[in-house]
């Protein structure tokens, strides 16, 4: 029972919550870029936390089904069409065998979170299936290997999942294409100026084309620290490095473990989601923020991830 | 050498150590010892640990601790490093010794590191086999250990230009590190030979037979005894 691929679309990949814990042989955690709405993805299945979806970039998936079960679609604005008709997002949809599932290409976000009852099911590597091409892990295949015609996505066959819909004012909007990441101090902040601090917090970034799953490269006013490079060392989610050219890179899921640029500090995790949805051009802007904040808004972020918030849909609809 | 060691916050759920400035094989087995302690206390609410050069770097979870509680651990982590007899320190982690296959044929620097030395290409082979050499890091690549430091007389620069790659196995030196490469990969160090030990074995437990803190040691073997022991050419 399974989902086939008859077309991988741009790039996509199978993920789960991501791989923790192996940092010291140089493991990247991988995962997905927009937990937000990974975790809408998993609940609109009623599936348990981080399990495995596909996480598509840009669109163009088309997968069939051989197997019962229930299907929700969340994050990038792709248009879903299901056996040729048009089908909502952020919300979950009864599959049967045989059903063609067909995703368009985003007009707004950059990607999107495909779940299924259950998630898909594949061999873990380090307690995950989270996808990182290259390491060459996880994925299908085990080998870091995205997505491609022919691969056959196992999950199980049921049913009887009410249907259910994310209320619109509870949606991310990427309609903007522009995101306020706020930021931690840390790292090596004392060897940015007072006055450099206040240009990069009153400045805007846009985004580039050299951004990926391991960094989003942002282009605005250079950021020269008083240190030119730092003995390597281990860098976290959202950690913002300034290479030579004094250009920030915001170091995302996919990133190496340890680096030699000087940092500023790391930008909240529930806003990098945002910024991975942004496409090339895409506008930033910084804001700081005290350790105790970030505490308060994670723990505040947290509380909206719940059943509770969705809604069962109308049968009318 | 009483450096004194400074945390400073990381992001939202880290915090990292600086231990020095550079690093040294005191260093490298303090950061290995206080990461051995941190793991105890910090049980569950631990997420990871990068080990590096000079640094700790420790992530927790947020939702189970706060920075708070991690500073405090951390603290006590390094009293108690700290305060470990000096042999201890000095004979900390394990000594993992790795079989090398060195030749021109294995190794396609070691005629021009030997030039650029002034030694023989068996000098070259002879000193970067004296060397206890520290795990310092792993990082850039799953299973890529760098491994310091290199004895000055045989030091070398990494090539202008990378190449576009370099094989699984390949023992290699940039400045005063040395490594072996995990996987086939592009690469810009200078390669003296192959190692048929893999690095990074999926299939073994565990995965690597280094980890940050341990000693190496490399020893000469010949092509024979490289291929019985699964080395390809």
């Amino acid at each position: 029972m399974s989902l086939q691929v008859l077309k991988p679309g741009i790039h996509s990949l199978l993920q789960d919550g991501g791989r923790f814990g192996q940092h010291r042989m140089g493991v990247t955690t991988g995962g997905p870029l927009d937990r937000t709405a990974f975790r809408w993805a998993n609940l609109l299945c009623e599936n348990a936390e981080n399990s495995a979806c596909i996480e598509v970039a840009v669109g163009g998936l088309v997968l069939q089904s051989t197997v019962r079960t229930t299907l929700a679609l969340t994050g990038a604005d792709i248009p879903l069409k299901i056996n040729k008709q048009p089908a909502a997002l952020w919300q979950n949809h009864s599959i049967k065998p045989g059903d063609l599932i067909e995703l368009g290409f985003a007009r707004s976000g950059s990607r999107a979170y495909l779940a299924v009852s259950g998630g898909f099911q594949a061999e873990p590597v380090f307690n995950s299936v989270a996808t990182v091409p290259r390491e060459a892990l996880g994925g299908l295949h085990a080998d870091g290997s995205p997505l491609k015609s022919g691969d056959i996505m196992p999950c199980e066959s049921s049913d009887n999942v009410t249907g259910w819909h994310l209320p619109v004012n509870l949606r991310p909007d990427y309609s903007q294409n522009s995101v306020l990441l706020r930021v931690v101090l840390g790292y090596q902040q004392e060897a940015f100026s007072d006055a450099q601090q206040q240009l990069f917090f009153n400045r805007e970034y846009s985004v580039t084309k050299d951004s990926d799953r391991m960094g989003y490269r942002l282009k605005g006013v250079a950021m020269i620290p008083s240190v030119d490079g730092i003995l390597s060392e281990g860098i976290t989610l959202g950690a913002i490095q300034f290479p030579p050219d004094g250009q920030p890179i915001l170091m995302l899921q996919d990133r190496q473990t340890m680096g030699g640029y000087p940092k500023i500090g790391s930008a909240l995790s529930v806003d990098i989601g945002k910024l991975a949805q942004l496409s090339a051009g895409g506008k930033v802007r910084f804001e700081s923020i005290s350790i105790e904040q970030a505490t308060l808004l994670l723990a505040a972020n947290e509380k909206q991830f719940s059943a509770d918030w969705l809604k069962p849909i109308k049968t009318s609809n | 050498m009483t450096v004194k060691k400074t945390i400073s916050i990381a992001g939202e759920n880290a915090l990292i150590v600086y231990f020095d400035d550079k690093p040294s094989a005191a260093t490298s087995a303090a950061i290995a010892s206080t990461a051995k302690k941190l793991t105890a206390y910090l049980g569950a609410t631990l997420i990871d640990l990068v080990p590096s050069y000079a640094s700790l770097l420790v992530i927790f979870d947020s939702f189970k601790t706060d920075h708070h509680s991690v500073r405090r651990a951390i603290h006590t982590a390094l009293k108690a490093a700290d305060s470990a007899p000096a042999t201890e320190k000095k004979n900390s982690g394990s000594l993992v010794t790795l079989p090398v296959y060195y030749s021109k044929e294995s190794g396609p620097d070691l005629q021009r590191i030997a030039e650029s030395a002034g030694l023989s290409t068996d000098e070259v082979i002879a000193i970067h086999q004296q060397t206890e050499y520290r795990v310092y890091t792993i990082g850039f690549a799953p299973g890529f250990a760098y491994l310091g430091e290199v004895d000055p007389r045989i030091a070398t620069p990494r090539l202008a230009t990378p190449r576009q790659q370099v094989p699984r196995g390949a023992v290699a030196i940039a400045d005063q590190q040395t490594a072996v490469y995990p996987a086939q990969s592009p690469g810009g160090w200078n390669l003296l030979g192959l190692c048929p030990t893999l690095m990074f074995d999926l299939k073994a437990s565990p995965s690597m037979p280094v980890k940050v803190g341990d000693r190496v040691r490399f020893e000469a073997i010949d092509r024979a005894t490289f291929t019985v022991m699964g080395g390809k050419l």
